[in-house]
């Protein structure tokens, strides 16, 4: 299968590998996927709690490139957002950006899910 | 050292240059039909059918006359099934497989329980072996044939085909082996193992593709097959069509090289497939062999990394050619059925990679791709969540995963 240029580039440079603090209040923490599916991601958020704005993002992803590419662009994208905002990230924006082939939407979805989960955790921390 | 490095061999092998000078001339100027009786052209086509058919039942201790050449090995799982379905109905409709075969076997056998036969799968035990007392028995009077394969694609385990053969043989029941991994890369005799069927293909032993053979026992017993392709009578009636005359003679070549060159090789290969292995489980922790590591292909590892998905590391290891158990590399979307059959749990099937080195590796080659995958796997690694998890001392087995 051939990957699309920007697949490639995040593989080979994944932006904002890493991990943040789980239990400081002002991180969400999203883990979806299973790994007997083949695809699990992480994404964490630091948010600022005065104007819920996204001001930290961070990934792992055990998957496959189109799976690491797709949680690593969410990341970028949901920097700088508004929890609000980054909500409206949508699978098929994901797909688009990354020219991911059919066999590889499910990759979009589950890092659409995995941006969710993050943001759903930090609401959790602020009721 | 050039790039990229072909280590795949189990998909295909690459011709071997003596291979292709053997083929050359009926390419050619010979190019004449096999079946052409009455001129030179046909002569000499014929004559390098002959040829190669001696070396292929030589290869095999077969009698030339027991080869019947087909497109392939896939061809070759079809005949054996179907033929002698088709011959032996009134005996018997019982058909013994595993779960570990290749899919020409499979989807012969679904083919012929929708006719009718009834088949049984046998399992396979952690290391990929089946059960002699299973086998015992499945075994009923109904049984007219016992399929299993000597040597498996995927991970390389080499099934006790003596004994399965002596068992066959004391109950009367037909044994057919699909041997295109093991033929001319480990001992492999149709007598000394009591094979009455023996699917082969050129292109797995350095022969050209779109060429295979089936070995037909002709004595104690005589086995009969009804042909799946009518034409004009070729190859005893057992496979009408003209001759693949170049093909064939590459065929014959391959299986002489094969056989002068066996034991040779398989130090080679062995020795090739240690230094891999010993590298990459020096230096990386949580890898495991899937299937048994004695009783195996010299040139085959099949390797799972735990925690990093399969296809991603392909795409790390862009300039060496392997394949992968994981789903995302097939079509299918579902992990190797293979890994599966053994135990090995999808998480770690996923994360598989298969080696198979050939005749051509070098051990530069092999020294470049454990950098490479230690490099690859390191770096993985680092991106993936479950290792960080299985480091923090969290039992993935007891996460509740969103996506269950």
């Amino acid at each position: 299968m051939a990957y699309s240029e920007k697949v490639i580039d995040h593989y080979n440079n994944p932006r904002n590998v890493g991990a943040l603090p789980k239990d400081d209040d002002n991180v969400g923490t999203g883990l979806v996927g299973a790994p007997e599916c083949g695809d699990v991601m992480k994404l964490q958020i630091k948010v600022n709690a005065e104007t819920e704005i996204i001001e930290e993002a961070k990934f792992k992803t055990f998957g496959c490139g189109s799976a690491i590419a797709s949680s690593s662009l969410a990341t970028e994208w949901v920097k700088g957002k508004t929890i609000a905002q980054a909500l409206e990230i949508k699978n098929t924006d994901i797909v688009k950006e990354l020219s991911l082939p059919p066999v590889k939407i499910h990759c979009s979805v589950l890092a659409e899910d995995a941006i969710k989960a993050a943001i759903t955790d930090y609401k959790k921390k602020h009721q | 050292m050039k790039l990229p490095i072909y280590m795949d061999n189990h998909a295909t092998t690459p011709l071997d240059p003596r291979v292709l000078d053997a083929m050359m001339p009926y390419l050619t100027d010979k190019f004449g039909n096999a079946a052409s009786r009455n001129h030179q052209f046909g002569w000499d086509a014929e004559a390098a059918v002959e040829d190669a058919r001696k070396q292929i039942a030589l290869l095999i201790g077969a009698d030339p006359r027991e080869i019947v050449f087909t497109s392939g090995a896939t061809e070759s799982d079809n005949l054996a099934l179907k033929g002698v379905a088709g011959m032996y109905r009134e005996k018997g409709n019982h058909i013994i497989t595993c779960v570990t075969e290749h899919k020409a076997v499979l989807d012969s056998c679904k083919h012929l329980e929708k006719e009718g036969c009834r088949i049984t799968f046998l399992p396979v035990n952690d290391k990929g072996f089946i059960s002699l007392d299973e086998l015992r028995n499945a075994i009923t009077d109904k049984t007219i044939l016992i399929s299993i394969m000597t040597a498996n694609n995927e991970v390389g385990v080499v099934q006790d085909i003596q004994a399965i053969g002596k068992i066959a043989r004391e109950r009367g029941v037909l044994f057919h082996t699909d041997a295109v991994q093991a033929a001319g890369k480990i001992p492999f005799n149709v007598n000394d193992m009591n094979v009455d069927l023996a699917s082969l293909s050129a292109h797995k032993m350095y022969g050209p593709k779109g060429v295979g053979a089936l070995y037909v026992r002709r004595r104690n017993p005589r086995v009969l097959l009804t042909p799946i392709i009518d034409g004009g009578g070729h190859e005893r009636g057992m496979r009408s069509g003209t001759l693949n005359v170049p093909g064939i003679a590459g065929f014959g070549k391959a299986a002489q090289i094969a056989r002068e060159d066996l034991s040779q090789e398989m130090t080679e290969m062995f020795r090739l497939r240690e230094r891999l292995r010993a590298t990459l489980e020096r230096e990386l922790d949580e890898v495991y062999i899937n299937g048994d590591l004695e009783k195996r292909l010299p040139g085959n590892l099949n390797m799972s990394f735990a925690y990093v998905e399969g296809e991603s590391l392909l795409m790390g290891i862009h300039d060496i050619a392997v394949s992968s158990g994981s789903a995302c590399t097939s079509a299918s979307l579902e992990p190797s059925y293979v890994l599966k059959a053994l135990g090995v749990g999808e998480d770690l099937a996923h994360t598989s990679i298969r080696f198979g080195l050939g005749r051509f590796n070098t051990d530069e080659e092999v020294d470049y791709v454990a950098t490479r995958v230690i490099e690859v796997v390191r770096r993985l690694r680092d991106l993936s969540p479950l290792y960080e998890m299985a480091k923090e001392g969290i039992d993935l087995k007891s996460v509740h995963w969103a996506a269950e």
